[in-house]
């Protein structure tokens, strides 16, 4: 371990709400505007390009905040925090690829990203073409790719293919040339966004056995990642982003045990204490939590996976209830009604007199839903009306996920998956 | 160790240009370079064909509306050759100018996924349509066979004036890549820019139609000194208009340095709203 290569100090980062938006905003309509209201408009656009640090206007979102920490030479770090916490816009300005806002970070040594497999690749384009392509993008010079190039192919094992340009591949073969080529990076510092997700689980391995090769060289590792296990074989040392600050720093066995714990907590205590909640109370839930396939509990879910949400309730001391309807509404985190789940609806009807005591279990079996994080509503009505109602019962996160089976991950854009097919007709009539 | 110390802060004011930085991404360069020739001719039944195609009907449609009925004067040569001399440079211009302002744009993907000197992908676009240009020559040298029309030694500013047309359009194509990723009806309204632009230049047209002392005005736009240059070493049809070329020079090289600082000012949002 030698001295610190990356010095992170007070860096922030916000983004100006709507300068997504912004881009489909017509050079016309600006130039409309721009005469409607001069001056606020020059300020609007010049806010745009240039943030004040003490600026605390409501349409700026700051996704990293006072965040500093130093990386020693050698050392991996992992990175763990919910959807939105800020990992990803810390590793782009890791590397290079968006500026702070506030603060400052020194960094010695060449820095390679991997924040997305296969950035650069080319469906025209072979195999061949498309590693050397991936390769400079990545940071590599033409002649490092020539040399390493025998290995890379034989790391994919798709050298059969390789000059056959690559929309002819399945989607699992392109994930696996596009990881040998990241699996090659030389750098001084390697930088890694939550890109394991992808791919097979045997390549997947292999993949973190490289990277546990890489680690031993004495490079430097930045590692995003959900996959907790994976965290805690490669590294020493762990951050947990929490709303753009640092919530934790410090061992990764500890750091991992507060992350679970703060997901815990945050789901299951509460329900039964809340009081901003409605409904005549004869029948209350008193807890809410998700479980995966394997029965644990657990908040975060890839597309297509299994999902169970449990509700616990009790039913008044002294009272018996029949014919109930459950309802859990999911939200997006911007407060878009995705989906209601009801059981009437399912014809799952809880008709007779129901447990005095016990537990509402709803199962999705593949999960539709698309990257990002999500929250629900549960509700009970009986004959006599509504018995209770509470908002933000529990909440979970979507990471990207093998929703169709194929290997591929879909466009995350998209807050739906729906399960389609595709097939050609000759006719057209 | 220290020799790749590098400290991020935020950016303020103007930015220069990294040379050394570019300079080491030059594999990069390259390879998009190739990939942008690569992928165009990738599937397509014509393949290299649709270099000499745009040219050719553009300068069969002219010659019959303007050269055989409206009778535009071409300067003593065939309409044909006249208006092909001039659509050889002016194709390569319009669309190493459209490739490069929507190259930001169409690589927004590579932008907020990786870093490299961003400059790189309008450079790149105006170097790779260098290959169309290379083919349309030929043709071009092909019908001044056939119409028995012979270059003069003035040939040998050929190079300087194909480096002007390339730096004309790598200083536009910076400035509306960069306005086209904030704004981007930039790129949709390119195919107009272009045109209008096309008029503005004795494309279809020779310079002699304009008044004497609107002459140096008109050569602001600096591809009026291209293709009128072209036409004097190729047809011979006037001396080689140094004044235009002068000008035009003038014009471009303002244009190339304001297009790369006023890229480089802008460089610092691009990944945030690619
Ligand atoms: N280009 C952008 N424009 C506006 N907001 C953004 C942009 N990129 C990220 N954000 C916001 O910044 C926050 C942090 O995002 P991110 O770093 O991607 O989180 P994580 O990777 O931890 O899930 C999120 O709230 C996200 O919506
Ligand atoms: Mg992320």
């Amino acid at each position: 371990m030698g001295n610190a290569v990356i010095k992170v100090e007070s860096l922030g980062k916000c983004y100006r709400l709507g300068m997504k938006e912004e881009i489909h905003d017509t050079f016309v309509g600006a130039m409309a505007s721009w005469m409607r209201s001069p001056l606020q408009n020059f300020k609007n656009l010049q806010k745009l390009a240039a943030f004040n640090p003490g600026d605390e206007s409501d349409d700026i979102l700051w996704a990293l905040r006072d965040v500093s920490f130093e990386v020693k030479q050698g050392e991996v770090l992992g990175i763990i925090g919910h959807n939105g916490a800020g990992k990803s816009t810390l590793l782009k300005i890791l590397s290079r690829i968006t500026d702070p806002s506030t603060g400052s970070v020194t960094v010695d040594g060449r820095v390679a990203s991997l924040l997305e497999v296969g950035t650069g690749f080319h469906q025209d384009l072979t195999g061949r073409e498309n590693v050397y392509m991936n390769g400079t993008i990545l940071g590599m010079t033409k002649k490092e790719i020539d040399r390493k190039f025998d290995e890379i192919i034989d790391f994919s094992g798709v050298e059969k293919f390789i000059d056959t340009p690559i929309k002819r591949y399945s989607s699992g073969m392109k994930v696996r040339l596009a990881f040998s080529v990241a699996a090659h990076l030389e750098p001084e510092i390697l930088v890694i966004d939550e890109v394991l997700a992808v791919g097979d689980a045997a390549f997947q391995k292999k993949c973190l056995g490289k990277m546990q090769d890489v680690a031993t060289q004495g490079r430097t590792v930045l590692f995003v990642s959900h996959q907790l296990e994976a965290l805690s074989n490669l590294c020493s040392r762990a951050i947990m982003l929490e709303k753009g600050t640092i919530y934790k720093t410090g061992d990764t066995e500890e750091v991992i045990s507060t992350y679970l714990n703060k997901q815990a907590t945050q789901s299951t205590t509460r329900l039964r204490d809340r009081t901003d909640r409605q409904g005549d109370g004869r029948i209350r839930f008193i807890d809410s939590w998700i479980e995966n396939d394997k029965g644990d509990r657990s908040n975060i879910f890839r597309s297509g996976e299994l999902l169970k949400i449990v509700l616990a309730y009790e039913v008044k001391e002294g009272l018996a209830l029949s014919n109930i309807t459950a309802s859990i509404a999911i939200n997006s985190i911007k407060n878009i009604s995705v989906t209601l789940l009801r059981n009437d609806n399912t014809g799952d009807s809880f008709e007779g007199q129901i447990p005095s005591s016990g537990r509402l279990e709803c199962i999705v079996k593949r999960l539709p839903l698309n990257v990002g994080s999500y929250s629900y509503n549960v509700s009970v009505h009986s004959l006599g009306g509504l018995e209770d109602w509470v908002p933000h019962a529990g909440s979970f996160d979507v990471e990207p996920g093998d929703f169709f089976g194929t290997g591929r991950i879909p466009d995350r854009e998209r807050l739906i998956l729906m399960d389609h097919n595709w097939s050609i007709n000759t006719n057209t009539f | 160790m220290a020799q790749h110390r590098i400290v991020l802060k935020p950016r303020t004011g103007m930015t220069g240009i990294n040379w050394r930085e570019l300079f080491e991404y030059r594999d990069l360069f390259f390879f998009l370079v190739w990939r942008g020739i690569k992928v165009r001719y990738a599937q397509s039944a014509l393949g290299i064909g649709w270099a000499v195609v745009q040219p050719v009907f553009s300068m069969v449609v002219y010659t019959v509306i303007l050269g055989k009925l409206a009778k535009i004067q071409s300067d003593g040569v065939p309409y044909a050759v006249f208006s092909f001399a001039g659509l050889v440079p002016w194709t390569y211009f319009a669309n190493a100018l459209t490739d490069s302002s929507n190259s930001l744009i169409g690589n927004s993907n590579l932008v907020s996924k990786v870093y490299f000197p961003r400059m790189i992908l309008p450079l790149s676009s105006v170097l790779a349509k260098l290959v169309d240009f290379g083919i349309a020559m030929l043709l071009l040298f092909a019908l001044m066979v056939w119409y028995g029309v012979f270059p003069n030694a003035s040939i040998v500013a050929l190079p300087l004036l194909i480096l002007l047309m390339m730096v004309t359009a790598a200083g536009l194509g910076m400035w509306f890549t960069a306005m086209a990723i904030q704004y981007r009806d930039v790129s949709y309204a390119m195919n107009f820019i272009v045109q209008l632009l096309m008029y503005a230049a004795p494309v279809v047209y020779p310079s002699s139609l304009i008044p004497e002392k609107y002459q140096l005005f008109y050569a602001l736009n600096p591809m009026v000194g291209v293709i009128e240059g072209f036409r004097a070493a190729l047809l011979g049809t006037r001396p080689m208009p140094w004044d235009f070329i002068g000008v035009g020079s003038i014009v471009a090289l303002g244009l190339l340095v304001s297009g790369a600082l006023y890229f480089r000012f802008k460089e610092r949002i691009f990944a945030d709203v690619a």
